[in-house]
């Protein structure tokens, strides 16, 4: 019996227009082959533009604006679907095929209740009757953890949260009782903490409908607990394919390799020592709310050290960051830098104190003024607080550069010319030339893909040996906290709920925030899903 | 980078009609008031464009009445656009009270048409050049400070600009070297369009009789002198409007390209 | 009270508040401009006396703020006072010629509405295709023509290239429907050109956005038809700002009619304003561009309620 899918040597190409020059083609899939059986799970994994998400669409003979596939066979159920006409596309999408799109609350139809989107295809292809359909769909609402399965579906799309648009948009996918679903990096715009039940709900519906599936992602770790085959891509080339067990335990290519060795820098905490920055009792409120964005918050960063404030969003991790740069002032408490004490707002604060308290973005794109070069841009600090000028400045801005190791050649580049670890070691070196205590960086290697940040992480722990700066480490990325870290804070609803030594803070007994935020991080082995759903089972069970 | 065919129509079309407009007293073959032929004459060696309502040169007059339009059209524009970008910017960076106080008026003089207003407030004041560049220039200062408000706003948010802030860098750091760098190419080709902007509104109010007066001409009084031929076939009222329109085209043709360029520069936002 | 219906009356009580504003403006900023009436009426060689006995009868030498509430009281039971050059009743005046500029407004956008909605639909279904540039070059010349510069084109090439029309468009008590709706066409026809391509540009530009949605690729997923995409799930979310982009251009129209009337001599409301404009009747210019104001307001908060009481959002609150 042949396989479900059977894609053969897919080529699929876009024509590119960059700015200035003649549009030209750029092939996005190369020479890539891969198949599905019946009731199988594929994962699709890779960095940004390796094709992932073109190739899963192609499977519906789909390509998002002018992608075309120009080659290869893709076979479904037996028969070649990438030259198919609209009517016979039309046919095949939303009944053998079915989609989730990464972006739940934006794929859903904000006019329409989500009972009338999630049965459609059902009806439209005259599969069931409507009757039928909704008894589907309350019956996979139940199955996928949603409340209130039976009035479920009378609700629009905003009125419900973005872990459960997650599993409503897989109930849509389900419903109709397709051959195979595309998962399209269905749980990563969530929370980790919602991201493990979410996965949860999906393995087991796709166990339970025996459904076959694509399941993209650029997460090994998550890819790992669903998954029974695993194709690396890169620049939209095969890497490696082979069985999860295979790919996760003993991967060929060096390229797969430095995947699943991801975030192990092993990074031995420093002894105690004295603080460069005390945060003591420090609340905070957005003007116009009566709502404390930040409680009575205290923590302490030895010098030359990092502190990891880690959280999920809205715990009030940033809002830490804008208190003590002062672009909020706190309505109480006290901060300490250097040995004196900030003053609250930043109009107030002396040239040194801004000078030696730096800050990094998560987004080196819009942290750069995109009208000024490189040389500009890390030489205005030099310029601004030690005076530097000319040839002075011209030297120790190629020395930066040096240091940040991206060498000679950049100093006249503008920051598009650049890729995003580039953009983001720019950024790092505008905070050391001020020559700063302290640094704090905000999600810095959050919108990098994962071998890129390892770079910029170990970068920065370069630079702490060797310039003794301080970071305040803001991150939602246990992995990274791990790999980085001397100190951690663990907030919640604007509290620091756990605080402590790296060791101390990861050693158990845990409180319940810290257990069930800990456990939700996906880990690069087999079966750790199923662990930590039995185990966290077993715990309410006990209680 | 390449210029498309249409912005290079546009940009020599525009500069045509500019030249005309400085020279126009050595370029018009008559004055701006000579009569030299007969009435409503057709196209010929000695007018080229044929005569008007009471036999003066149309070419002439299209050159001399095409000073007068492009003048009052540009100072106004110079003035909405001064005006309107100044307030925009400082409403942005300040905020607070001032940057309510400012929008609050300008909700409320955009709340009614800019004709309607000028039709008012004309009815009033001595109809001379200084008050109508005054007066269109006001109004549309309106929608100059909309938009390079919304533009500054955009900047403002950036972490680009917050990083400046931080590191302790003064207000005019910021606008001048952090903003307005960004600004720019939205600014200018908004302001190929409030010159549009203001070319139509000068011809209408003209044609209304209520801009230029004679003896001074404009395209748009033009058009009124000899809208009457129209009945009669003849087609003098329709060389100004064409030149209007003309004028438009091309000023929007330039104006587009200006706008598309704004993403694509090197280093732009959208790269 | 439902959310949606106090964000309603909000916004009509916030449209009334700026209407109040605007009449302060329209009176009051024309009393601080540095012009004076009676010195306006009677010409530069009146004699001070003249001047003197002008003022008091019109009561000028009282406090601005006490006539601006005699003013806003008259207006508010109906009474628009007199006018400075005939003395003729302005409210009667304004009766007789509000209902000529409404029904010309009215032609014109019952036929531009359909067009423009028609046309920015096919350009949008047909977007960078050669229907789409035609549509969108035809209508970009358009927006760069004054509205009296697109009405003499039109009239030459309707009344002298292809004689179908007369060039003026009379109308008189006691015409019948037929014989208004031909004497109209010309003026209609020029409005239609003028308001159609912003109608039409914006249109297709809110549907495209729409197009461009997640949901819409969803629904292309799931293997409907085209049709079905288009009903189902984007007109559905097409339709707020498309009426609200109709509504705020009928608010354009408004300036078209003026200049229209004018060009026509159509005996209406705009051409009302400018004539007394020209004569400096600056209690009759009050009044008509108080109107014209309000009219412009209203359709603007019209627009925004359509745009409020479409919104999936708000009319289920979570």
């Amino acid at each position: 019996m042949p396989d479900l899918l059977d894609i053969r040597n897919l080529r699929i190409e876009a024509t590119s227009y960059p700015p200035g020059e003649a549009p030209r083609d750029v092939v996005l899939v190369d020479d890539v082959s891969v198949s599905v059986a019946k009731g199988k799970v594929l994962g699709l994994i890779g960095e940004s533009g390796a094709g992932k998400s073109t190739i899963g669409l192609s499977a519906m003979a789909y390509g998002r604006g002018g992608v075309r596939l120009t080659g290869g066979e893709i076979l479904l159920n037996g028969r070649n679907i990438r030259l198919a006409d609209p009517a016979a596309l039309r046919a095949l999408r939303g009944r053998e095929v079915t989609y989730v799109a990464q972006s739940a609350a934006a794929a859903f139809n904000p006019a329409k209740r989500l009972m009338e989107q999630v049965i459609e295809t059902s009806l439209t292809h005259g599969l069931m009757s409507r009757a039928d359909a909704e008894k589907r769909a309350v019956m996979l609402f139940g199955k996928l953890g949603l409340p209130n399965p039976e009035t479920f579906g009378t609700r629009y799309p905003h009125q419900v949260s973005g872990g459960q648009l997650q599993r409503a948009m897989t109930a849509m996918a389900l419903c109709p009782k397709p051959d195979l679903v595309i998962f399209d990096e269905p749980t990563t715009a969530l929370d980790v903490t919602t991201q493990i039940d979410v996965l949860a709900a999906i393995k087991e519906a796709i166990h339970d409908t025996g459904v076959a599936a694509l399941y993209i992602t650029h997460d090994l770790a998550v890819v790992a607990q669903v998954a029974d085959d695993i194709l690396v891509l890169r620049h939209g080339k095969k890497v490696e394919y082979g069985p999860t067990a295979q790919i996760i335990t003993d991967p060929h290519q060096d390229y797969t390799r430095a995947l699943v060795s991801v975030r192990s820098i092993d990074h031995v905490e420093k002894p105690e020592a004295p603080p460069v920055l005390s945060i003591q009792n420090v609340t905070a409120r957005y003007r116009g709310t009566n709502f404390d964005v930040l409680k009575n918050v205290t923590v302490d960063l030895p010098a030359g050290q990092t502190l990891a404030v880690v959280g999920e969003s809205g715990s009030g991790k940033s809002t830490l960051a804008r208190a003590i740069t002062g672009l909020l002032p706190p309505s109480q408490g006290r901060i300490t830098f250097a040995g004196r004490e900030l003053s609250r707002d930043l109009q107030s604060r002396s040239r040194d104190d801004l000078r030696e308290l730096q800050m990094i973005y998560q987004m080196a794109d819009t942290a750069m003024n995109p009208r000024q070069t490189v040389g500009t841009i890390i030489g205005r600090p030099l310029e601004f607080y030690f005076g530097m000028t000319g040839d002075e400045k011209r030297i120790r801005v190629q020395e930066l550069l040096d240091e940040i190791e991206m060498g000679k050649g950049y100093i006249d580049r503008y920051p598009a010319e650049l890729s995003g670890g580039q953009k983001q070691r720019v950024c790092i070196a505008r905070a050391l030339a001020a020559k700063p205590k302290l640094i704090i960086c905000d999600e810095v290697t959050s919108a990098l893909d994962p071998l890129v940040a390892d770079g910029i992480l170990k970068l920065l722990l370069n630079l702490q040996a060797q310039e003794h700066v301080a970071y305040l480490f803001i991150t939602h990325d246990l992995a990274t906290v791990k790999a980085i870290a001397d100190r951690i804070a663990v907030m919640y609803r604007g509290q620091v709920v756990r605080y402590g030594s790296k060791t101390d803070v990861l050693t158990p007994p845990f409180d319940d925030y810290t257990d069930l935020l800990l456990s939700s991080v996906p880990e690069m082995q087999l079966g750790w899903l199923e662990q930590v759903l039995a185990h966290r089972k077993m715990e309410s069970a006990g209680n | 980078m390449k210029m498309p065919l249409s912005a290079l129509i546009g940009l020599v079309l525009t500069g045509i009609f500019l030249f005309c407009a400085v020279f126009a007293q050595l370029i018009a073959p008559y004055p701006l008031d000579a009569v030299t032929g007969g009435v409503w004459e057709g196209p010929s060696e000695a007018h080229w464009l044929g005569t008007d309502t009471i036999g003066r040169d149309i070419l002439s007059r299209l050159i001399h009445g095409g000073q007068i339009t492009i003048f009052v059209a540009l100072a106004s524009s110079l003035i909405s656009f001064g005006l309107g970008s100044f307030l925009g910017f400082l409403a942005a960076v300040r905020g607070g009270w001032i940057d309510q106080g400012l929008s609050r008026l300008v909700d409320l003089m955009m709340a009614i048409p800019s004709l309607i207003i000028a039709l008012v407030v004309l009815s009033v004041l001595p109809i001379n050049l200084t008050v109508l560049i005054l007066v269109m220039g006001l109004l549309d200062s309106t929608r100059v400070f909309r938009l390079s408000r919304a533009v500054a706003m955009d900047i403002a948010v950036m972490d680009y600009v917050e990083a400046a802030k931080l590191r302790g860098e003064g207000q005019s750091w910021i606008i001048f070297r952090e903003i307005l760098p960004n600004a720019l190419s939205p600014l200018v080709a908004e302001f190929g369009l409030r010159f549009i902007f203001a070319v139509l509104f000068i011809s209408t109010l003209s044609f209304l009789g209520l801009g230029i007066q004679p003896p001074l001409a404009d395209w748009g009084g033009m058009v009124k002198e000899n809208k009457d031929g129209l009945i009669y076939g003849k087609s003098a009222a329709l060389m100004p409007a064409l030149a209007i329109a003309l004028l438009a085209i091309s000023v929007n043709l330039v104006a587009d390209w200006i706008l598309s360029r704004t993403t694509s520069l090197k280093g732009g936002r959208g790269a | 009270m439902h959310p949606i219906l106090k964000l309603v009356v909000q916004r009509i009580a916030l449209g009334l508040l700026l209407l109040l504003a605007v009449s302060l403006l329209i009176f009051l900023g024309t009393e601080a401009l540095p012009g004076d009436v009676a010195q306006a009426i009677l010409g530069q060689s009146a004699t001070p006396e003249a001047l003197a006995n002008l003022r008091e009868s019109l009561g000028l030498n009282q406090p601005s703020y006490v006539r601006y509430f005699q003013w806003l009281g008259g207006i508010l039971t109906g009474d628009f006072g007199v006018a400075l050059t005939n003395g003729q009743d302005i409210g009667q005046a304004i009766g007789q010629r509000l209902g000529n500029t409404l029904f010309l407004a009215t032609c014109a956008a019952v036929i531009s509405v359909p067009l423009a909605i028609l046309l920015g639909l096919v350009a949008a279904r047909y977007n960078g295709r050669w229907p789409d540039k035609v549509i969108s070059g035809v209508t970009l010349s358009t927006i760069s023509l004054p509205e009296f510069v697109a009405a003499y084109f039109v009239i030459f090439l309707l009344t002298q290239v292809i004689p179908i029309f007369q060039p003026v468009a009379m109308v008189f008590p006691g015409m019948s429907f037929w014989d208004r709706l031909q004497a109209v066409a010309l003026p209609v026809i020029v409005l239609v050109l003028v308001v159609l391509a912003h109608m039409m540009r914006m249109t297709r530009a809110a549907i495209l956005n729409v197009m461009q949605s997640a949901y819409i690729e969803t629904a292309e997923l799931k293997g409907l038809s085209p049709m079905r995409v288009i009903w189902q799930h984007a007109f559905p979310n097409a339709i707020a700002p498309i009426v609200s982009v109709v509504v705020l251009n009928l608010a354009y129209l408004v300036v078209g009619v003026v200049v229209v009337e004018v060009v026509f001599g159509y005996n209406a409301l705009g051409q009302y304003l400018v004539d007394h404009v020209a004569k400096r009747d600056l209690p009759v210019v009050q009044a008509v561009g108080l109107i014209f104001a309000a009219v412009y307001i209203g359709l603007n908060i019209l627009a925004d309620v359509i745009a409020i009481v479409a919104n999936p959002r708000l009319r289920h609150p979570k």
